[in-house]
């Protein structure tokens, strides 16, 4: 099922498609960041992924492109889930929103931004959600201290 | 150490009576005020449901900081949530007591992170802690008692309710 | 004479708004004309805290984050190694009854309090002490269980913690039975109540595609029409072998979703009476030395059994490069686990997709146009947990 959506998003989209990887059963395809908004729709009208369980970002520090922008995507009539993903580099990294797409985008964008520091282009309100307003800083990025930038960090063994 | 000159009473029969008097009334009727941030609030209101009843205690929960003695904290505190735990405490008639409910309120609990404050003794004075992830039930209720006994031994509480000095704590 | 809308706020310290959750309500008299959810009021950090911990030590940080129903929590993320890991085939039978009847308690749990929050919320405060009352049992059987009332920190990764103790099973089976008649009694003292009626009938609508277009899942979906159970669609543990149904209303408003979840909690009565029925003596955890604790006679009479088991506490396993999202059907809606490995024995992301969150944003659009009452009885329907919120 997974593979059809493959080759009907390949044809669709040819270049833009960059890999895919099967692994434990779910099927993962990384696409060029410049026509995410393109590539969702495509995979919500025709495809009918109607449902965006989780939008989410992950900072790969030491790698370039350092974050990632993982979209998973469930199909409602065939209950088969995808994944997306895009590249996203470190110097100043902007993706365009899905949220024209799937309306829960808004606030799983909006912790990205928060957490992460990924803004989101076109995003209707795009402001801190978890944190308090006046916080510095991306707290779930790698180099960003756990304890905080304010407090020692923890001296004892974990395990 | 010097000799500090606390105004009370005084130490006679009548007003160490009218000081029991008014601690045996605080102690019996305290009224929290609703606090529950996290998991600890569960407990909280398990507590105060019908295995572990609270009202026979005299404890009635009150929605508004005016009409609270006692506020128990019950979750743990971010830095976000601080102001408005500052902002309600201040809020709070004299007398007023804390609880430091559960690991989080009391030293930050198992989340040693940016966002939460370790400890509401940062920004409140605290009168009982009670440990536990959640504390049970029974646990919440000792701290109670405990915070009933601190204040039976309180002096010049009746002095302090008609104007007369401060009250003094002995503990 | 010119009018002007009214700004309030509502929280974050409130006592019918389930947790920290702060709303600025912009009112017109006492309709509302614009309600704005403010959350983070409780966010503790977890995602970050687990890149710091073993895969084992993050369990206990999961029971934490939707506090009414953790061992749900800690079903999903322990699923989600185990596929990461690749051996959900393993599992042992009888783990994966346990599990089952467990996360079914769990689900009992969670709506009971459900109830009993909303009903209170609306007036009803007799059903708060009933409901209290119902899980007072659940919370015994779970400390047998688990050692905890409510952070149970049972299940691990490749099986449980430790077996049923003895007895347990009838205990289980007396207290689903009983549940039949504790849910008449909750629906004669309420279904039928005109009050209860007028409070809930049409308040907090909204369409089916609304509702996946902007996210929720559970019970608040199957309120609007759209039929969808992760247990039954994308089943994990043993659900393919349970008889259940899934029930769906039309209406879409919160007396719908009020039904939907009185009768999950009938389903889920049921489910544990087969499960029980479907008990057999058996191991408990998978045959995976790498990854399982070994049992303890063979921890102190096996060389391996002890080099495994200190390897296992100290360091932890370390799963294979890759990613896995695995969804359950936690009792407010699709829980979902997005975890990265990297070969190493911390987790590299952990990313929880909390119903919670998702349904809260659907919040502003059904409560645009009621009364204030009115938007105290939406947050209680849509059943929201500021601990999963927040994480």
């Amino acid at each position: 099922m997974s593979k059809q959506v493959v080759e009907k998003l390949k044809g669709k989209f040819g270049n833009l498609v960059l890999d895919t990887v099967e692994h434990r059963g779910e099927t993962s395809i990384r696409v060029e960041r410049a026509e995410i908004v393109a590539v969702c729709t495509f995979l919500r009208d025709d495809c009918s992924y109607n449902f965006l369980s989780d939008l989410c970002g992950v900072d790969y520090l030491g790698r370039t492109p350092r974050f990632e922008v993982v979209y998973n995507m469930y199909n409602l009539t065939n209950k088969t889930r995808l994944r997306v993903k895009v590249d996203v580099d470190g110097h100043d990294p902007r993706v365009d929103t899905v949220s024209g797409v799937w309306s829960t985008a808004n606030w799983h964008e909006r912790e990205c931004w928060d957490l992460l520091g990924i803004a989101f282009n076109n995003h209707p309100d795009l402001r801190r959600i978890l944190m308090p307003v006046d916080w510095q800083g991306h707290p779930l990025r790698k180099d960003y201290p756990l304890q905080g930038p304010d407090r020692e960090p923890y001296q004892g063994r974990l395990s | 150490m010097g000799i500090e000159q606390t105004k009370t009473l005084g130490n006679g029969f009548v007003t160490t009576s009218l000081d029991k008097l008014v601690n045996w009334s605080r102690a019996k009727s305290l009224w929290p005020m609703t606090f529950g941030l996290a998991c600890c609030a569960i407990e909280m209101m398990a507590t105060g449901a019908a295995r572990f009843d609270l009202d026979r205690m005299g404890v009635l929960f009150r929605a508004s900081p005016r009409q609270a003695d006692v506020i128990i904290i019950a979750g743990t505190v971010t830095k976000k949530m601080l102001p408005v735990i500052k902002t309600v405490y201040e809020q709070m008639p004299e007398p007023r007591y804390v609880i430091a409910m559960g690991a989080c309120a009391s030293s930050g609990g198992i989340f040693d992170t940016y966002s939460v404050v370790q400890g509401i003794d940062e920004a409140l004075p605290v009168d009982v802690y009670i440990p536990g992830c959640p504390p049970r039930p029974e646990g919440l209720l000792y701290g109670l008692m405990k915070l009933q006994e601190k204040i039976m031994k309180e002096r010049n509480s009746f002095g302090a309710a008609i104007g007369v000095g401060e009250v003094v704590n002995e503990a | 004479m010119a009018t002007e809308t009214m700004t309030i706020n509502m929280g974050p310290q409130h006592p019918s708004t389930h947790g920290v959750l702060q709303l600025i309500l912009e009112l017109d008299g006492e309709i509302v004309v614009k309600a704005t959810p403010h959350i983070g009021f409780l966010h503790r950090g977890t995602e970050k805290l687990s890149e710091h911990r073993t895969y084992h030590q993050v369990i206990p940080l999961t029971d934490r984050l939707d506090y009414l129903a953790p061992m749900s929590n800690n079903l999903g993320y322990v699923l989600a190694v185990e596929k990461l890991l690749g051996i959900t085939d393993k599992i042992p039978e009888r783990a994966n009854t346990i599990r089952v009847i467990m996360t079914e308690l769990t689900r009992l749990k969670s709506h009971l309090v459900w109830l009993a929050t909303h009903a209170l919320d609306i007036g009803a405060m007799t059903v708060f002490l009933y409901c209290f009352r119902e899980r007072e049992e659940i919370t015994d059987i779970y400390e047998k269980v688990s050692g905890a009332r409510m952070t149970s920190n049972y299940f691990r990764v490749g099986g449980l913690s430790a077996d049923l103790p003895d007895g347990l099973e009838a205990e289980i089976r007396a207290f689903a039975e009983s549940m039949f008649g504790h849910l008449e009694t909750y629906e004669g003292l309420l279904t039928g109540n005109k009050i209860w009626q007028k409070r809930t009938i049409g308040v907090g609508y909204i369409s089916g595609p609304d509702a996946i277009d902007i996210g929720l899942s559970g019970a608040a979906l199957r309120g609007s029409g759209v039929d969808w159970d992760l247990r039954r669609d994308a089943s994990y543990c043993n659900y393919a072998e349970f008889d259940f149904e899934v029930p769906v209303r039309e209406e879409g408003d919160t007396f719908a979703r009020y039904k939907v979840r009185l009768d999950e909690m009938r389903q889920a009565a049921r489910i544990i009476l087969q499960a029980l029925d479907k008990l057999k003596p058996g191991p408990i955890l998978a045959d995976c030395p790498q990854v399982c604790l070994p049992p303890k006679k063979d921890v102190v009479n096996t060389i391996e059994g002890l080099i495994h088991h200190f390897k296992i506490v100290s360091e932890g396993f370390k799963p294979e490069k890759g990613e896995v999202y695995v969804g359950i059907e936690a009792p407010k809606g699709e829980l979902g686990y997005y975890l990265v490995s990297d070969g190493s024995a911390h987790p590299y992301r952990m990313k929880i997709r909390p119903p919670s969150f998702v349904n809260l944003q659907a919040l502003p659009q059904m409560v645009e146009g009621v009364l204030l009452a009115d938007v105290i009885a939406t947050i209680g329907t849509l059943d929201i947990v500021l601990g999963e919120i927040d994480r």
